[in-house]
């Protein structure tokens, strides 16, 4: 039931565009998308605006980030086969309309903290492919030097603190930034907002309760971003949670549902949230209806749980690229047309002279590289023990 | 006593202003202590939990990052009022209650850090970090390294550890073994007031993630704070052993509590002519390995005391860094540990007693030490002191190898013992032995089953010279006999023989 109904609101929202394509202006003009029916609240004073007001450079920008994601993804998974990477591998297409709607939303003041399905926050929160690709490959030139791996991309200049590799144990991390955020505002002005994305198999875990019971209590303007792909790792919603509607699980907290394969509705619902949490009225819920296209990860076919007939519909009527694409099209003149698949001719070829670049990289040398930066000092510099112990022997700095 | 004692103070530094004041009863009155004054203050007695409440005071008053949370820090002045008198002064911003949700809690103090705020995280006790111990390992252990130095995280989180008195088994647990091990955390057992505020100041300022492992029976103990360490930029280095007490004959090395009974087992030992070190490890990590190698190399007997369980403990670490360093060729006879017991922590007072180390336990295992010496003196003989009558584990019942030995001569034979220096020790002492064995053996009576001694007045945990067994072992490990003749005066010596003749 729950594919349908979103599929129901997408058809919606596609069909009032086209009754709308005649009144945009073409490029950089406003285009107007409705999202009528695309949310639902639970003890929310208001919803977020019907619909989404936006541009043709918008939309290509939105475009750009999302089929670079995409394209980033798939070869991820060409690479985990042809066994240049290896380890945890967890894919995200499917969900980039999630990474984004977000990035669209918040700002580099607001903080952000995720899963182990990071690589594409990494990429919306200043990652470039070739790190996050090199970083996979277990090269020294890898967003973390081949220390993280594919669970552990960071960035604190842009306000990411990852990549956990723990399930939910990012939520009350992610209340921590928001904790931080509004000691460091002074009383009564604007709080940037922390943001901490989980998937529905994270969202029993009893750290997440804990977590919403403080920031209700205390007010931190933290989003508790459920991204509900339907499977935690093989267990759906109806067999792993009593309440499968978790956006309403904060019981007095407020909570709002979206398509999360839209990134207009992502992208307006995230204000909407931001703006509740940033004026100091709390924690919000947001789940976000998702669905990803591989297997929990790429030790899993996908298949043992779920049959080929619902991805590939999924596919065919929900696709967030495709949707974006259907979108522009509509609100654009023909010429466009060539513009996007220009990009995507662009983003291919980027994509893949990343790859070819991350594979000509060294891997990190266990001499110099292994015992670095296990303590630092505030400004980031390794200050190092004494004694490290070894395998071989009592390696001395 | 407390008010006595204020008085008193009060009395002494009249003119000196009410910032110094504060800084020695640790109240949270007042400014900076004492910079800028112009009397220095004496020396003065500090309890634990002044010491660490102080040290909180100074810390948040001189950094607006730094913040205090945890179960009842504020308004209940603290669980064991370590916090107390911070919430009225710094309000609610800078020390807040939280629920009862300690992984939640935790997280949200390592998330805090990740900003670059400094919280300080209380447990109530550490028996309960262990629901948060993924947030502390994982979350906040392994994040530089994780992140490649992108991040660091300057949480501290602190609280009691440890047994305490009379509650059971899920609430006696040390967890200092558990900390140690995990690369990327820095684990401070400080033991006396001076070592608190010391260490906990550097803890606050220190930008990694810091576990603080107190412990609950001394908060109400006083001890001396030189003049030095009351003042508010006094700083402890993490990573530091101090030697408490000097010595040359054998070193007791221990952290918290323990160094205290360390202290008392010295006092013990002086009066019986044994001079022994005491090393207050003040940093399980990172551990000052040299510290540890240079008071084996001087006193050439180790013993290693700790509160926890003995598999992988402190003590063990100790144990496989003098083994594995060039102290191995100093040791004059193996290292002895004194742990709890292997059991979780029982309620009753004689139990909980019997589970966890004594000082008599201290002077038990020197004493082993010493009887146990690789260079052929071998006959020393001593005798461990009495346990008081009423305390006594003979009243539990016999123990499973106990064993009643007749009364052994004190101490000072062993002082005597020490004191001839064994052949072979040179500037490089090197380890010289017949081929078979390590000089003469020591048999610890709680392996020596002979029920056939005379019951002994008093209890020894040591054979004498004149027990069958300890001789058969001695020709046997001599090898100057290939027959033997098992006699006994009665069945039970010879009996006795024959299962000592089967073990060796």
């Amino acid at each position: 039931p729950e594919p349908r109904q979103m599929a129901w609101h997408w058809r919606r929202a596609v069909s009032r565009a086209a009754a709308v394509r005649g009144l945009s202006s073409g490029s950089g003009g406003e285009i107007r998308v409705p999202l009528d029916g695309a949310f639902l609240g639970h003890r929310l004073d208001s919803l977020p605006p019907g619909e989404a007001v936006t541009s043709l450079s918008e939309l290509m920008e939105y475009l750009e980030l999302m089929y670079t994601m995409r394209r980033m993804e798939i070869t991820c998974d060409n690479e985990y086969k042809a066994r240049t990477i290896r380890g945890f591998c967890h894919l995200y297409d499917g969900q980039e309309a999630i990474g984004a709607g977000i990035a669209a939303a918040l700002t580099d003041e607001d903080s952000w903290i995720t899963s182990y399905r990071c690589h594409c926050v990494m990429l919306a929160r200043g990652g470039t492919v070739e790190s996050i690709l090199a970083e996979l490959m277990g090269m020294s030139t890898g967003a973390t030097g081949g220390k993280g791996g594919s669970m552990h991309f960071y960035n604190k200049k842009r306000n990411f603190y990852g990549g956990q590799g723990i399930v939910g144990a990012q939520v009350p991390v992610g209340a921590g930034l928001a904790l931080a955020n509004k000691y460091t505002t002074p009383p009564g002005e604007r709080m940037p907002v922390a943001i901490a994305c989980y998937g529905d198999g994270a969202a029993n875990q009893g750290q997440i309760w804990e977590s919403a019971n403080m920031a209700a209590l205390w007010k931190l303007p933290l989003i508790l971003c459920i991204e509900n792909n339907q499977y935690g790792m093989g267990t759906s919603p109806a067999r792993s949670s009593s309440n499968n509607d978790y956006y309403t699980m904060g019981n007095l907290i407020p909570g709002l549902k979206l398509d999360g394969m839209n990134v207009l509705s992502v992208r307006e619902g995230m204000r909407h949230a931001k703006e509740l949490c940033a004026t100091g009225a709390g924690p919000v819920f947001v789940e976000c209806s998702t669905y990803r296209y591989h297997g929990h990860s790429m030790s899993d076919p996908g298949t043992t749980y779920r049959n080929r007939d619902e991805i590939a519909q999924v596919r065919a009527t929900r696709d967030p690229i495709e949707q974006l694409k259907s979108l522009i099209l509509q609100n654009s003149p023909e010429s466009v047309a060539d513009d996007v698949k220009a990009l995507e001719k662009r983003v291919r070829a980027d994509v893949a002279k990343a790859c070819e670049n991350a594979k000509k990289a060294s891997p990190p040398d266990p001499a110099r590289h292994l015992h670095n930066n296990i303590y630092l000092d505030d400004n980031g510099n390794d200050t190092p023990p004494q004694y490290i112990r070894m395998p071989h022997s009592l390696h001395t700095t | 006593e407390e008010t006595t004692r204020r008085r008193a103070v009060v009395r002494v530094v009249v003119g000196a202003g009410g910032a110094m004041a504060s800084v020695m009863f640790g109240r949270a009155v007042g400014g900076r202590g004492v910079r800028g004054v112009a009397r220095r203050m004496a020396s003065t007695q500090m309890t634990i939990r002044d010491a660490l409440n102080s040290a909180l005071d100074e810390e948040m008053a001189r950094d607006e990052r730094v913040f205090v949370m945890g179960e009842e820090v504020a308004q209940y002045q603290g669980a064991y009022k370590v916090t107390k008198g911070l919430f009225q002064k710094y309000g609610e911003k800078r020390i807040f209650d939280t629920p009862i949700t300690e992984m939640g809690f935790a997280g949200i103090a390592t998330g805090a850090a990740y900003k670059g705020l400094r919280p300080v995280c209380e447990f109530m006790t550490f028996n309960f970090a262990m629901q948060a111990i993924d947030q502390i390992v994982n979350s906040a252990a392994k994040q530089a390294y994780m992140t490649n130095g992108d991040m660091n995280v300057p949480v501290v989180f602190r609280g009691p550890n440890g047994a305490a008195a009379g509650v059971a088994a899920q609430h006696s647990q040390c967890f200092a073994a558990w900390f140690s091990q995990v690369p990327g955390l820095k684990v401070i057992t400080p033991w006396n007031a001076e070592d608190c505020r010391g260490l906990l100041k550097s803890a606050i300022r220190d930008p990694n993630p810091v576990v603080f492992l107190e412990n609950e029976l001394l908060y109400g103990q006083a001890f001396p704070v030189s003049e030095e360490a009351q003042s508010p930029d006094f700083l402890l280095p993490i990573g530091k052993a101090h030697v408490e007490r000097a010595g040359t004959d054998v070193s007791l090395i221990s952290f918290t509590k323990m160094v205290g009974y360390c202290m008392e087992a010295a006092d013990k030992l002086a009066a019986q002519g044994i001079s022994a070190e005491v090393l207050n490890l003040r940093t399980l990590r990172p551990l000052d390995r040299d510290a540890i190698i240079a008071t084996a190399k001087k006193t050439h007997r180790v013993v290693a005391v700790e509160e926890g369980w003995p598999q992988c403990g402190i003590a063990s670490e100790i144990c496989a860094i003098l083994m594995e360093s060039e102290a191995f060729d100093y040791l004059d006879a193996p290292v002895e540990r004194v742990t709890g017991a292997d059991i979780p922590m029982p309620y009753a007072t004689a139990l909980e007693k019997a589970a966890l180390p004594q000082v008599e336990d201290i002077l038990a295992a020197t004493a082993r030490t010493i009887d146990r010496t690789m260079y052929g003196t071998g006959t020393a003989r001593v005798s461990t002191a009495q346990r008081a009558p009423s305390e006594s584990l003979e009243s539990l019942g016999p123990r499973p190898t106990a064993a009643k030995q007749p009364t052994a001569p004190p101490l000072a034979a062993a002082a005597a013992a020490l004191s001839r220096s064994p052949p072979g020790r040179g500037a490089t002492p090197r380890y010289e032995s017949p081929p078979l064995s390590r000089g003469r053996p020591a048999i610890d009576s709680r392996e020596c089953s002979a029920r056939h001694c005379a019951p002994a007045s008093l209890p020894s945990l040591f054979c004498t010279e004149e027990c069958p067994v300890r001789r058969l072992r001695l020709a046997l490990t001599d090898n100057t006999s290939r027959r033997i003749v098992v006699a006994g005066g009665t069945h039970n010596q010879a009996s006795c023989a024959h299962q000592s003749l089967a073990r060796a």
